[in-house]
């Protein structure tokens, strides 16, 4: 009769007698509870956001049925969101590739040298995070409009790389130092430059960083809607989240279409996510936390 | 013997090729090289960000108001005095700013910990469950608003379901209540906010060594104490980064309050960066709009300072 199978474990409210639980093995109860109701509470938004997509216009049932797409063909085609969509790729993946390259050129110098101006730049980086960009918009703008970038979508794509730069470069640095400096050693003896020794040893082992830096560049310009809104006001160069905030300050807001719009914008950054979600969390504790 | 050098790290050989190869950059020697790796940051960021916090402060100074150009001109600490002295909505969307900052950031942190804690733990199902509450945090504050706003819609949104079932009654906005609209975007942005406490908890939390554990465990040391004693503490510096970073984050995001509330009701849900977009883009003054920037970014500046003091970040580590 007696626990028969299941060992080691005591039953929860049995006897405490010998505590040989590990801290990864908290009891059942205690992770299903309160992961499950945390979990309604992420994803009953995501549904509502769908169901208000694909279920007809006045429709009131909290099932989605029937499914429509009339939502989608709408927006994508009258609210010209097939335009936005494509600018908001161009903006975001030039701007993470801006945001990259920079940020793996300056990181590498900070992980791997000391030098006079190093304390300095590490103060600024961390200064400019404390900066409102949202406060810049008035010198930002001037300073686009003598460049003659406003209405172009190479201001959004440099002023969204511009305040990417920082935090992507500490990430950076951090992923750097944990990759042994002897590796790259070894890799001049064998007789690599360093250009060729950074290529050949010390990229390989960045992958799962710059992935996670560059997809929270991606996502974060994807997301980004301030720039846009200020920078381009003709409207085929907006972006989704300026498409989005349109829909939203119409007189009389039709919910349908703002779903669909919703769940376009939704699209790539849950693609990215899902893909980059394995690495992300590896990437950050390689990197954020270290400083 | 290369004293000269002494101090710098290990460099690559010196390129011992043939005398006609063609030589390398002449730039690129060793002390001259992060320089160089850090200029395009260097320089994009001294264009785009130190000269606009340079005319930020500059224009606080100034009366600068292009629909008013008869006004131009040097102002001292005019617009200073007015945001203090005479200007109520100032410091109203200040104390909204703090209240928002604060009341988000808490519950972000302890939701976000616990949250880490839980998935930190091995069960069946984890990495669907990891992927499902950590993807809010891959969201926008304007679809934040999207969802958010079906959600409190007074026609279609929840509160008629809940009505449904006799909860509240029909026709209620959250949203354009003022008793209502604070929990409303606190709840909104919390569900956005977690997610990344819990990502950025959960990555140090799996730096820490087992071991310490298990000889928490052997000294008889409670799964409570274990907390307190280990992993709170091997926790501190990404709970400070994260607040920190969140913090700002938080005091200065626009998009989602511009787009749910627009501020509203009553200017009820006014931040500080909103009210400054406001007088900059509807009253164009730019002077005055200037002067509380500068005022929130030394606010600003004031919570980095506390930052490196407890953290002591840039140090000379390796």
């Amino acid at each position: 009769m007696a626990a028969t199978t299941a060992p080691t474990r005591p039953r929860d409210g049995g006897p405490r007698a010998p505590k040989r639980r590990p801290w990864d093995e908290a009891p059942r109860w205690q992770i299903y509870l309160p992961l499950g109701l945390y979990l309604l509470f992420t994803i009953i938004p995501f549904y509502w956001m769908l169901l208000f997509a694909i279920r007809p216009a006045g429709s009131t049932s909290l099932l989605p049925w029937p499914i429509t797409f009339e939502h989608f063909d709408k927006v994508w085609t009258e609210r010209s969101f097939a335009l936005f969509f494509q600018n908001s790729l161009i903006v975001g993946v030039l701007s993470m590739l801006m945001t990259t390259l920079v940020a793996l050129a300056g990181g590498y110098a900070l992980a791997r040298f000391d030098f006079k101006i190093k304390r300095g730049f590490m103060l600024a980086l961390l200064c400019s995070q404390f900066i409102p960009g949202a406060l810049m918009l008035v010198p930002l703008f001037q300073i686009f409009a003598n460049l003659q970038m406003i209405n172009s979508l190479g201001s959004v794509i440099i002023a969204e790389a511009v305040f990417q730069l920082p935090l992507s470069m500490i990430l950076i640095s951090g992923f750097i130092k944990n990759v042994p400096y002897s590796l790259e050693e070894a890799a001049w003896v064998d007789g690599c430059g360093r250009f060729r020794a950074f290529c050949a040893v010390v990229l390989p082992l960045l992958r799962p960083g710059l992935i996670a830096v560059g997809s929270f560049a991606f996502v974060h310009s994807w997301n980004h809607f301030l720039f846009a809104l200020m920078f381009l006001s003709n409207q085929d160069k907006q972006t989704i989240p300026v498409g989005l905030a349109t829909l939203m300050g119409a007189d009389s807001v039709d919910l349908g279409a703002l779903a669909a719009g919703g769940v376009i914008a939704a699209l790539p950054v849950v693609i990215v996510f899902a893909f980059i979600q394995k690495w992300l969390v590896t990437g950050f504790s390689a990197g954020a936390v270290k400083g | 013997m290369a004293s000269a050098v002494a101090k710098a790290p290990p460099q690559p050989p010196p390129r011992r090729r043939t005398p006609g190869a063609h030589r390398r950059r002449t730039g690129a020697t060793p002390r001259r090289l992060p320089y160089l790796l850090i200029a395009p940051a260097g320089l994009l960021m001294l264009g785009f960000i130190a000269y606009p916090v340079i005319s930020v402060f500059y224009y606080s100074l100034r009366h600068y108001n292009p629909t008013k150009p008869w006004r131009d001109g040097f102002a001292g600490f005019d617009n200073f005095v007015t945001a203090f002295t005479e200007d109520p909505q100032f410091w109203q969307t200040l104390g909204f700013s703090l209240q928002w900052v604060a009341v988000e950031v808490v519950l972000q942190l302890l939701l976000g910990l616990g949250l880490a804690l839980i998935v930190n733990q091995t069960f069946i199902g984890r990495a669907m469950a990891r992927a499902l509450v950590f993807s809010p945090w891959a969201v926008s504050g304007v679809l934040t608003s999207t969802i958010w706003l079906l959600i409190f819609n007074s026609q279609t949104g929840i509160t008629r379901y809940l009505a449904d079932m006799g909860i509240g009654s029909y026709g209620t906005s959250w949203l354009s209540d003022t008793s209502t609209v604070f929990p409303a975007v606190v709840v909104a942005e919390l569900w956005r906010g977690v997610p990344f406490f819990a990502i950025l908890i959960l990555a140090d939390l799996q730096s820490v060594s087992k071991d310490l554990y298990e000889a928490a465990e052997v000294d008889g040391a409670s799964r409570f104490r274990q907390f307190f004693h280990i992993t709170l503490p091997h926790l501190k510096d990404a709970i400070i980064l994260s607040t920190l970073l969140r913090a700002v984050w938080e005091f200065n995001n626009v998009d989602l309050l511009y787009t749910l509330t627009g501020g509203g009701p009553a200017g009820e849900t006014t931040t500080l960066p909103l009210r400054i977009a406001s007088i900059a883009v509807d009253s164009h003054d730019f002077g005055y709009a200037s002067a509380l920037t500068s005022i929130a970014f030394v606010i600003l500046l004031f919570c980095s300072m506390v930052y490196l003091r407890l953290s002591k970040f840039g140090g000379q580590d390796k």
